[in-house]
């Protein structure tokens, strides 16, 4: 018998859904809670054998998790920011009424689709070797070429560069709410004698403001774990620069095989990521619950 | 006046954007000493040599070999997440039932799960049963409603077909899963398609998971395949045999993007993300 607490049809029992869900609820259990419960648990161990909270205290401690938490957290400083704002003016831009903006939005989107592919960050690697083609443009404007591999702040703004170069998919959310903000809500500004500039301000940014705290999330989780670019780009380097968190579990698991302390690495990744989406929630609590 | 200055503004950005990838195919037909010595993409002449020994790859298998192991990735893996996904968003979509905003708020917990932080765990379980150095951990996961934002995007889709087709299709004898298919389906197409796109690009581009889980140079996927042939030519003399390699293995991207690109756009900005 369908109880009337939940509210589904006459005759659909309250176990449909669930069972609906059943996958999901599965891959929660096998997928995210084990790995989560694992990681810890692993964590505690060094080479197979008990060792309490030694791995995380080491980690804490030693040299290398806070030169890559100092890296991780520069990089995703510096990202983030640069890649909302730039995604959200082309966003403006594309708004406007002009035709054949699709051919824009098209050459705008393809970067972000193909950019994590290993094929577009081997074509970056290649413009930015020292006779590469960002060097030969540099030297054609009569700049001097820089080392792009071997002067630490530049390894890690070849990394952001790419990463900015695949704002499409941050465009397109922007482009989608920019698009559902009504139309007369404009036309009561220009009447009430707002400029465009102060209309984006007043009406256009309280508009979005969640769909910028949505893109600012999954930006800031994507970014903290970086992998793949240092990986290919730099191999971390030079001098540990552009070693990111997730670089550094890959390397304490598979280069030096200490188990305990890698997977001790994430968990703690995970605390800091989930420190980091707290913060971001409660900093900007005010401004999302403004004028609901 | 205004008009044409944006256009000048967006022509200049997508130039900026676009210039790497048109550099990257004009290099492939370029000699190794032009590739470092002319910033003009358009090559000399074009010389189509780097192609034939691009598709021999720097290992015993050609190209072809790494493209067939991509897709027995892929294709599981795409049918996987779209059935489950479908199933799961439609429970939460249209039914009520115990613990559903303590699910859905799991499904949430999970999109913010970063992946680099489960894949140690997982490694070390499949390791464990044996099963490394398969597609499986690959594929199966995705069995499991792996990807929330999936299910997220679609629960959207169907909240935005009234309640009434059900309720007709049910009066009409449709049991829960025959409504799903034959009524609500066909109006959260651009949903599914979007998804089965986004699994598609998403697993050409993992890098991460196939160099964890697969050893076997035979079993390889496509981006292992190119990391391998950068590792081996490194010294800088067969640049340009990597690049048309490069070149060939983005062209199954760019094709499922240009096949659905409306669709899929359409996809993702009509219910996805936004409000």
């Amino acid at each position: 018998m369908n109880t009337r607490k939940y509210l589904n049809p006459v005759g659909v029992s309250k176990y449909t859904g669930l069972a609906l869900i059943s996958p999901f609820i599965i891959g929660a259990v096998l997928f995210i809670i084990y790995p989560f419960v694992c990681s810890f648990a692993v964590g505690l161990t060094n080479r197979g054998s008990f060792v309490g909270l030694d791995n995380f205290r080491d980690m804490l401690s030693g040299r290398d998790f806070p030169q890559a938490a100092g890296v991780t957290f520069k990089y995703a400083l510096i990202l983030v920011p640069l890649k909302l704002i730039v995604s959200l003016l082309v966003a403006l831009l594309l708004n406007m009424e002009l035709k054949h903006i699709g051919i824009f939005r098209t050459a705008f989107y393809i970067p972000s689709i193909l950019g994590a592919n290993l094929a577009v960050i081997i074509m970056w690697q290649y413009l930015f070797t020292s006779d590469g083609l960002v060097n030969q443009l540099l030297s054609a404007m009569g700049l001097s070429p820089v080392s792009w591999y071997g002067n630490t702040n530049a390894a890690l703004f070849i990394i952001v560069l790419l990463r900015l170069w695949e704002f499409g998919s941050t465009m397109v959310i922007f482009l989608a709410a920019l698009r559902d903000i009504p139309r007369e809500l404009y036309e009561a500004a220009r009447v009430d004698g707002c400029g465009s500039i102060r209309a984006f301000f007043t009406v256009t940014l309280p508009q979005i403001k969640n769909v910028i705290f949505v893109n600012l999330i999954l930006q800031t989780i994507a970014a903290m774990q970086e992998f793949s670019a240092p990986y290919m780009l730099t191999g971390g380097g030079p001098l540990g620069s552009t070693r990111t968190v997730g670089m550094l579990i890959y390397e304490e698991m598979f280069t030096y095989g200490s188990e305990g302390t890698a997977n001790a690495v994430s968990w703690v990744l995970f605390v800091l990521i989930a420190a980091v989406v707290t913060l971001l929630y409660k900093l900007t609590g005010r401004v999302r619950r403004d004028e609901d | 006046m205004k008009k044409l200055f944006l256009y000048l503004i967006l022509a200049a950005v997508g130039a900026v954007m676009l210039y790497p990838l048109l550099w990257l195919v004009g290099a492939s037909f370029k000699s190794n000493e032009e590739i470092f010595s002319s910033i003009w993409f358009m090559p000399q002449n074009f010389d189509t040599d780097s192609y034939k020994n691009a598709w021999q790859t720097v290992t015993p298998y050609t190209m072809g070999h790494y493209f067939l192991n991509t897709f027995a990735i892929i294709i599981p893996k795409t049918v996987f997440a779209v059935t489950s996904s479908v199933l799961v968003a439609y429970g939460f979509a249209r039914f009520d039932f115990p613990l559903k905003k303590f699910f859905f708020a799991l499904l949430i917990c999970g999109m913010l799960m970063p992946s680099i932080v489960t894949i140690m765990p997982r490694y070390l379980m499949w390791s464990k049963l044996g099963l490394l150095d398969t597609y499986i951990p690959l594929t199966l996961p995705s069995l499991f409603a792996e990807e929330g934002m999936f299910v997220f995007i679609l629960v959207r889709f169907f909240k935005g077909v009234p309640r009434e087709f059900d309720e007709a299709a049910r009066i009409d004898g449709c049991g829960t899963l025959k409504t799903l298919f034959y009524v609500l389906m066909p109006c959260i197409r651009p949903a599914v398609i979007s998804i089965a796109v986004f699994t598609f690009l998403w697993t050409m581009n993992d890098f991460l998971g196939p160099l964890i889980m697969i050893q076997s140079v035979e079993k390889y996927p496509l981006s292992l395949a190119l990391r391998l042939s950068v590792d081996s030519t490194g010294q800088g003399y067969e640049q340009r045999k990597v690049i048309a390699m490069s070149v060939i293995g983005l062209i199954p991207s760019v094709a499922v993007f240009a096949l659905a690109q409306k669709k899929f756009v359409s996809g993702i900005t009509a219910g996805g993300l936004t409000g």
